[in-house]
């Protein structure tokens, strides 16, 4: 393997806000790289520097040996790319806005076929404007797949899309890293990171926190279990962090999140016993009470500090 | 080419099917030419050198086309592209960004052109035009008042900050310069101070050229339009290529 995209220390300020913060890493041909992070980690902002659309402060990005923005030439036709905000006219149809860009390029896919694998065939009629947020998106990625590009970008991939569309597309972007390419994508939901990518980069305040295998990353928690439950009103989280394992005690909310027992400690069993026993003494009400493995969101939890994204324990 | 021609063509369909443009480019000039030619009709008139009204119309409705578009139709167009990220996915593509530019130019031109064919086969048809200037003299007359509009055009989308505001901007220049340049309505029939303000509008130098080319008047009478037209479409280039923002 070879590295596809390197990233050599890049930074980016806006005014006062620096939106990516000394970066580097690479990635390799042939696999499917993610990015997660909260908004406003940096997501777009690096994403877009490599695809040569904004240049960073200081570093150096180069993509299949070339410079992204001095190169921007040789690069565009060897390059897929779904912007996370995008518009075509509004009065464009389906088939037209295909069928225009398939003709930029000298080697293109079948676009027909693009429109059957992603659902918008019976659409191929309709226009910009009367599409769903959903059917945008469809498009903008088909649009990105359209010339077999060697290394395709996908920011915000399934943002706006229901779950059965999801995996739709995440079936779509396997099926395209089988076909040999790369593929460079941004989400901010753990759980596509975790289902879809080989490797995934962890970015929080500009920075890369953590970047491996998303089962590597879990291992390396040193936790195997995260224990949820639901409480009212008053509450001290102070008997649950003094259990033996207990690696972890968050509150949002009304929910309440532990993480353990680190693996390796004396503690090996459970620690679901342990909580709930602790909760009965303090005389605590809760509800809902469930065990889970952990995922990448306790990752992003453990290494920040703070929770992904605040609505989930809503 | 075959994406140039692609990407032309689509665009062609696009204006025709927004209604505004469509409408002030290729069906308002015609409405205003079967207004006045049913009330004056095309008799000839001393006021205007024995030409009848159709006559003198049917140039001055062509600029004030080359206005609509160039002002209106194109600054606007380009700044929605650009407010809007249109500009920005084009730009992801192997398109020259050039030739996204051109390829607006080439449109915008092409619906201007059709604009004045269609006021020309009307004249024809129905009035009984009369043409005593040379096709390739007015055709290049024609061709310098679009390209000096159109690099207007491209200063508005190029300093506007979005459509909304290019649009008003464009309706405070057109209107104006609409009824007070002879394109909406002839020179003549405006009082003395009026023509003395006029000759300072940009548009009174396309209605000039294109009157006097169309009655066969000789290129030397129109020295002062030339420069004019040819400043403007210089000074236009140089500041949209220097302002020009694609998002
Ligand atoms: N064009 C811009 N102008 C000013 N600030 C920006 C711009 N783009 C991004 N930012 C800021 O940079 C930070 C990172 O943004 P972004 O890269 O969009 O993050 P993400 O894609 O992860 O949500 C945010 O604080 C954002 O407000
Ligand atoms: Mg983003």
């Amino acid at each position: 393997m070879s590295s596809i995209i390197t990233v050599g220390g890049i930074t980016k300020t806006y005014g006062e806000t620096i939106a990516v913060n000394d970066l580097s890493f690479s990635v390799e041909e042939g696999e499917i790289f993610g990015m997660v992070g909260p908004n406003g980690a940096g997501k777009t902002t690096t994403i877009e520097c490599i695809e040569g659309l904004r240049q960073a402060d200081r570093g150096e990005i180069q993509v299949m040996g070339l410079d992204p923005i001095r190169q921007e030439r040789q690069l565009r036709p060897l390059l897929g790319i779904q912007l996370q905000q995008a518009h075509l006219p509004d009065n464009i149809k389906v088939w037209e806005a295909l069928d225009m860009y398939a003709s930029f390029y000298d080697n293109t896919l079948d676009w027909e076929d693009l429109l059957e694998e992603l659902g918008l065939m019976d659409k191929r009629g309709t226009t910009f404007r009367k599409l769903s947020g959903g059917q945008k998106q469809h498009l903008f990625i088909a649009l990105a797949l359209l010339n077999d590009p060697r290394l395709v970008f996908l920011d915000e991939l399934t943002t706006g899309l229901d779950p059965h569309a999801r995996h739709n597309i995440w079936d779509l972007v396997q099926e395209v890293r089988q076909r040999g390419k790369t593929v460079f994508l941004t989400t901010h939901y753990m759980e596509e990171a975790e289902n879809l990518c080989d490797r995934v980069a962890i970015l929080d305040q500009g920075k890369i926190v953590a970047l491996d295998t998303p089962a590597n990353l879990i291992r390396d928690l040193k936790i195997s279990e995260r224990i949820s439950f639901q409480v009212k009103g008053e509450w001290k989280s102070g008997a649950l962090e003094d259990l033996p394992g207990v690696k972890n005690v968050q509150r949002q909310g009304d929910k309440v999140v532990v993480l353990g027992p680190a693996n390796g400690a004396q503690v090996s069993a459970s620690i679901v016993t342990g909580v709930v026993n602790a909760l009965a003494e303090a005389g605590t009400q809760f509800s809902d009470l469930r065990t889970e493995y952990p995922d990448l969101e306790d990752v992003f939890l453990t290494l920040t500090g703070h929770q992904m994204r605040p609505e989930r324990s809503e | 080419m075959r994406a140039f021609l692609k990407y032309t063509w689509v665009e062609i369909k696009l204006f025709l099917r927004e209604p505004m443009g469509a409408f002030f480019t290729l069906v308002f000039p015609l409405v205003m030419l079967f207004l006045f030619g049913t009330i004056y009709g095309n008799e000839p008139d001393a006021m205007f050198n024995g030409y009848g009204t159709v006559d003198i119309s049917i140039p001055a409705y062509t600029a004030m086309i080359i206005s609509t578009t160039g002002i209106m139709a194109l600054s606007i167009t380009m700044s929605a592209y650009r407010e809007k990220g249109i500009l920005r996915r084009l730009r992801l593509s192997p398109l020259q960004p050039h030739v996204i530019l051109a390829g607006q130019v080439v449109v915008i031109f092409m619906m201007t052109l059709a604009g004045m064919l269609l006021l020309i086969l009307a004249g024809k048809l129905v009035y009984d035009l009369r043409f005593d200037g040379r096709v390739l003299d007015v055709a290049l007359a024609f061709l310098l008042g679009s390209v000096s509009f159109f690099s207007l055009g491209f200063v508005l989308a190029s300093v506007m900050p979005n459509a909304r505001t290019a649009q008003v901007v464009g309706m405070v220049i057109f209107y104006p310069m609409l009824f007070l340049s002879g394109a909406g309505m002839p020179l003549e029939i405006l009082p003395e101070s009026i023509r003395n303000f006029s000759k300072y509008l940009p548009l009174t130098h396309v209605v000039t050229m294109l009157r006097g080319l169309w009655i066969g008047e000789s290129w030397s009478l129109h020295t002062t339009e030339i420069w004019v037209l040819l400043g403007m479409t210089l000074a236009g280039v140089v500041i949209s290529s220097l302002t020009f923002r694609w998002e």
